[in-house]
């Protein structure tokens, strides 16, 4: 079984400050981390090699100093890694592309996993993306798999209802972050994590010619937060009468 | 033309609200699309909603599957040379827009909060780092599809006086090497938290389910009986199903009020309830970020502070 999973590197949003004069977020100096919903994709892909035997090959987008943040998906049991060189200009289009060649290049996929969507943008278009420019089945938002000899078997989770799909290889699923726990390596592993191979393709390697954004960012803005921030202090039964009254003074009974 | 779909009639009718306003600023058309066995009755109330035709796609195919619906929208778009494709933006039109997208090479913007011309250039606005910034984003495709998350637009005024063309059509999608099984309907308390005016939510504060009683309470007074969480309650925990979630996965809510009990304040959680028009949070550590998000903060245990709101608020009620 070859699985391929898609893992990106995204700004870490817990670090991401508004600058209070701007009211714009401070995006510079953001560390990048693998987004979590990423890892665990990683993890479900090392599960079923665990099960069904095969190779989880890793592919990720980003400058070289990006292998750091890769190494600990080797650690956590991924066999191979790729890293895309970063491109000039990037789309959710660009990226699916991108992806979709590497993931050729690999070759012999029957599994492709990702993330259900990125924890810095959210958009969830990437894996659906991929799966159109292959022209492959997708399955989104899995939250259980079941990945046979020749056919794997997913429950999508859509709040309301669970769909359970059956799909032949190969296939793109993306994952949600219930899914699974990713494991943390041990000190062995981490260690033996540097003898595995970390690929570096360059765009032209893959084939591509000139990629021009379909989509471009023209602002990005803080959100407006203007609440009262009004603390109540005092013992329990005041601030709780307190609190009543101004509720009530806000027209909410 | 414009075309429009969702596979939820509310969200059908927000986006030709939106879709009926984009259309007349450029004298452009409106293309509602059913897929399924419709009826002449709903696809007449698309056109009393601002829809100039409506195709209905007839096919035999039993439950939604992106692969297949996106074959049928392709079809459609380049048949009636669509420009604009607005699908509503549920994990279904999520997963069908970007590989409609992909399969005809064309830009795509998911959970798009505003829509706009700037000049002839189609704007749209949506949320990114959880919550904390709106990226404003153009489309160079000649083709842009976007989808659209419920409310994010109001429906139209109905006008049964206006006509439209009504097309019904049969179309046979490629087939996949999938298919669906079963879908199993998810146990609810027929809990809907979007539309909830008052909403008393936890979150890891909380030391056992049976305790959620106390939350219960305090909702009931205010006659809102809707209970929320944040995420470690409905999908580690398991306390409240998933319909009680908030936040980035969850449900987006604004309700007149949020309670906050016992709930940090994580960016994720914050940014499924930021739209509340009056937030109160309570929570025994004073640094946690939700007092930031919050109009009234309580600092304490909220086993002895909800109790103590319930009765406060009985008491002012009955004053």
């Amino acid at each position: 079984m070859n699985i391929i999973v898609c893992a990106k590197l995204a700004a870490d949003v817990s670090e991401i400050t508004i600058d209070p004069a701007t009211g714009k977020p401070v995006l510079q100096g953001v560390p990048k981390i693998i987004s979590d919903i990423d890892k665990s994709a990683v993890e479900e892909a090392i599960r079923i090699r665990e099960k069904c035997g095969g190779k989880v090959t890793t592919v990720t987008i980003g400058p070289p100093e990006a292998k750091e943040k890769i190494k600990p998906l080797l650690a956590m049991g991924a066999d191979e890694a790729v890293l895309i060189s970063k491109p000039e200009k990037e789309d959710y289009s660009i990226v699916a592309k991108l992806l979709s060649e590497a993931i050729k290049k690999v070759g012999n996929y029957d599994i492709i996993l990702c993330g259900e969507a990125s924890i810095d943008l959210f958009s969830g278009q990437v894996g659906p993306q991929i799966a159109g420019y292959l022209n492959i089945p997708q399955v989104t938002y899995a939250q259980v798999i079941i990945a046979e000899e020749k056919k794997v078997i997913v429950e999508r989770n859509l709040s309301d209802k669970v769909v359970v799909i059956e799909s032949t290889f190969p296939v793109l699923i993306s994952v949600t972050k219930e899914i699974n726990k990713p494991r943390l390596p041990n000190l062995m592993q981490i260690m033996q994590s540097a003898k595995k191979p970390i690929h570096e393709w360059s765009i032209e390697s893959l084939g591509i010619g000139e990629l021009s954004p379909k989509v471009e960012v023209v602002g990005i803005d803080g959100v407006p937060t203007e609440r009262k921030n009004i603390i109540l202090e005092g013992e329990v039964e005041e601030t709780a009468t307190e609190l009543a009254e101004t509720l009530a003074k806000e027209g909410i009974f | 033309m414009i075309l429009i779909y969702s596979d939820n009639k509310n969200n059908s009718l927000e986006l030709l609200g939106k879709g009926r306003k984009l259309a007349d600023q450029v004298k452009n058309r409106v293309l509602a699309v059913i897929i399924g066995n419709a009826g002449e009755p709903e696809a007449k109330e698309l056109i009393a909603f601002g829809a100039d035709t409506v195709v209905i796609a007839e096919t035999d195919m039993e439950h939604f599957k992106a692969e297949e619906y996106a074959d049928i929208l392709q079809s459609i778009i380049n048949e009636y040379n669509c420009e604009t494709v607005m699908i509503g933006s549920n994990k279904n039109g999520k997963e069908l827009a970007p590989r409609l997208a992909a399969r005809m090479e064309t830009g795509c913007v998911t959970d798009c909060i505003n829509v706009s011309l700037e000049g002839e250039k189609l704007t749209v606005e949506r949320i990114v780092f959880s919550g904390a910034a709106i990226s404003r984003q153009q489309f160079a495709s000649d083709i842009q599809i976007l989808t659209i998350p419920p409310k994010a637009f109001y429906p139209p005024p109905k006008d049964e006086a206006r006509t439209g063309e009504v097309i019904k059509k049969s179309y046979q999608p490629n087939s996949y090497a999938s298919k669906v099984l079963r879908v199993q309907e998810m146990k609810s308390g027929d809990v809907n938290v979007e539309d909830a005016e008052i909403i008393v939510s936890c979150g890891r504060g909380l030391k056992k389910k049976e305790d959620i009683r106390l939350l219960e309470e305090l909702a009931e007074t205010l006659r809102g009986n809707t209970i929320g969480c944040s995420r470690p309650i409905a999908a580690d925990l398991k306390w409240l199903s998933e319909d009680h979630w908030i936040g980035l996965s969850g449900h987006k809510v604004k309700p007149k009020l949020y309670i906050a009990c016992g709930i940090s304040g994580q960016i994720q959680h914050i940014a499924g309830m930021r739209d509340s028009a009056i937030i109160v949070a309570i929570n025994r550590d004073s640094e946690a970020p939700i007092f930031k998000s919050a109009d009234y903060g309580i600092v304490g245990d909220l086993y002895t502070v909800v109790p103590a709101l319930t009765k406060a608020i009985k008491e002012e009620m009955s004053s």
